[in-house]
């Protein structure tokens, strides 16, 4: 870990200068995400396919390239 | 200097039709002809330079039969420059060439659109048995189809560096593009228990480099097929992807892979550090490393992660940006963008995998499932949970579990829709589909790298297109505004 933290300051030459403030998309996308999935299980069982097995079995594919 | 990037992304969608009698290859002609119908496209696409059997590294193959290529199937051109047409038993779109890896985003998801509403098209016929389309690349039984992609490279350099190169890539990107699956269905994992893996396609490659397509896949494909002229480009046809529905994962795919073959034309790029000892085990190791932790051997003795591989080559991508600037992945706006993104993606791998749940396609898929199997109990190997993997690329509106996550876009609606009839500006696909868009009567055939006009009483006459980045909306349209026939067009391009 120590040596992966010390490549990665050496590798590119950066400065104060280069950093761009955003706004954090990935955590309160990752939050929000979790609020959705409790809503979305709620009503998975009636957008997953009847008989779940069944579905399953019968998904076969030809193989392509 | 790296030659500009022009790229596209074909994909064969799965497709299923309920019934005993279910047959894929005319469930797929059904969904190309009703589109076709329904947009009213008669051009078909012409065969003459297709040589899917050359190999790049300068021999020809013996013994083996080139991969299908079924002339009597549907096959048809749009007016976005794409091709849509069934290939083994699948339908399969090809993007337009495009400028920029964003540009491509915006139209492999138009081609979700054109497939979602073949569906639409095909459930109108009278008596067709309804299709589902899924953008996926296996069956979960041993079955793998493709989604590929393509770059433009230069003739010039040795495809051994960039067969090189571009290995340790392919072999550790699948942690931002993987788009997930539950389990395995081949034997590259031997006894080792894999409940839930990175990449739907890692596992069916079993060779560092080869021509085939279709079985014994190779990382690097040889298929020596440029589609432009022959003396300066090369085609890089990449088989090695899994199909993403994530926007994010699309734009990092085409995006870090452009740029690396620019760094390997440039040479730029750490091949040598970064050599892995079996290219092909790694493979399978990172699509079954879901903590990202798993240690690589490189062909100098020691290790490295898969993460670790990806710090390298945007370390040295960054470099390469500082040197000789981003012109060849589109420009500094796009290119500053990808470099930011890739960054912020790795960084949130390697600190907090769940804060990406919303942009990388086998982290959203898995925390739905996380989320089903904490709720119900069930173990890895309910069939449920395998439902819930197909269904995630289900591109029914009302099925698609993909659509029911707040996944971050890049593109919007609106483009979207546009890119479904409207061709990229800045490659020669502007001209392919400006023409059938303007006159679809006279054009009788076209391929990626010319046009055969019928203006009548004359023979057909080819119109060439060798180099991807002519033939744009700058070079041509006053060509478009001052024609009034196909006739006039051609006399005005051959004075």
């Amino acid at each position: 870990m120590a040596e992966r933290e010390q490549r990665r300051r050496s590798a590119p030459a950066r400065t104060e200068a280069d950093v761009v403030d955003e706004p954090a998309p990935a955590s309160p996308r990752g939050e929000k995400l979790k609020a959705d999935l409790d809503e979305l299980l709620d009503e998975i069982d009636e957008v997953l396919e009847d008989n779940a097995e069944e579905f399953v079995r019968n998904y076969v594919q030809k193989g392509g390239q | 200097m790296a030659i500009h990037k022009v790229s596209g992304i074909e994909t064969e969608y799965g497709v299923h039709t309920a019934g005993p009698d279910a047959n894929p290859v005319s469930a797929s002609s059904l969904l190309v002809n009703a589109y076709a119908a329904a947009v009213d496209r008669r051009t078909r696409w012409d065969f003459e330079d297709e040589t899917p059997d050359k190999d790049a590294r300068g021999y020809a193959r013996e013994g083996a039969l080139p991969p299908a290529v079924e002339t009597h199937l549907a096959n048809t051109v749009l007016t976005n420059g794409a091709r849509y047409y069934v290939d083994h038993a699948h339908p399969e779109y090809s993007t337009p060439e495009c400028f920029d890896p964003l540009e491509l985003v915006c139209h492999d998801k138009a081609g979700e659109e054109v497939l979602r509403r073949s569906m639409l098209a095909a459930a109108s016929v009278p008596n067709a048995p309804a299709v589902v389309v899924y953008k996926n690349n296996s069956d979960g039984k041993g079955n793998s189809y493709g989604c590929h992609e393509n770059y433009l490279m230069d003739r010039a350099v040795p495809f051994t560096n960039v067969v090189a190169g571009v290995t340790p890539h392919f072999v550790t990107r699948q942690i931002y593009t993987g788009a997930g699956k539950v389990g395995t269905e081949t034997s590259a994992f031997g006894s080792q228990s894999v409940p839930y893996q990175i990449s739907q396609r890692a596992e069916f490659f079993e060779e560092l480099v080869g021509l085939e397509t279709t079985l014994k896949r190779p990382i690097v494909n040889t298929r020596d097929e440029p589609h432009a002229d022959p003396k300066r480009f090369r085609r890089l046809h990449v088989i090695v992807g899994d199909a993403n529905l994530a926007e994010v994962a699309t734009f990092l795919k085409v995006g870090t892979t452009a740029l690396v073959l620019a760094m390997i034309e440039d040479d730029q790029f750490p091949t040598k550090q970064l050599t892995l000892a079996d290219p092909v085990r790694a493979m399978h190791q990172v699509s079954a490393d879901v903590d990202l932790s798993t240690p690589l051997r490189r062909a100098e003795g020691s290790t490295i992660t898969a993460l670790e591989v990806q710090w390298e080559i945007f370390a040295a991508a960054r470099r390469y940006a500082k040197e000789k600037g981003l012109d060849a992945v589109g420009g500094e706006q796009v290119g500053e963008m990808l470099l930011e993104r890739w960054e912020a993606v790795l960084t949130g791998l390697e600190s907090d995998p769940s804060s990406l749940t919303g942009q990388i396609d086998w982290l959203a898929k898995r925390s739905l499932i996380e989320a089903y199997r904490e709720r119900h109990g069930c173990s890895w190997d309910d069939h449920r949970l395998a439902a819930l993997d197909l269904q995630y690329h289900d591109l029914r509106p009302e099925r698609s579990l993909f659509k029911r996550l707040p996944m971050e876009r890049l593109v919007d609606d609106e483009s979207v829709a546009a890119a479904v009839t409207q061709p990229p500006r800045r490659t020669r696909a502007w001209f392919r589909g400006r023409c059938l868009a303007q006159w679809p009567d006279a054009v009788v055939t076209a391929n990626w790298d010319s046009l055969v006009f019928d203006v009548g009483g004359d023979p057909l006459r080819r119109v060439p297109m060798m180099d991807p980045l002519k033939g744009t909306a700058d070079h041509t349209a006053s060509l478009f505004e001052s024609c009034d026939s196909p006739s006039e067009l051609l006399e005005r391009l051959s004075s």
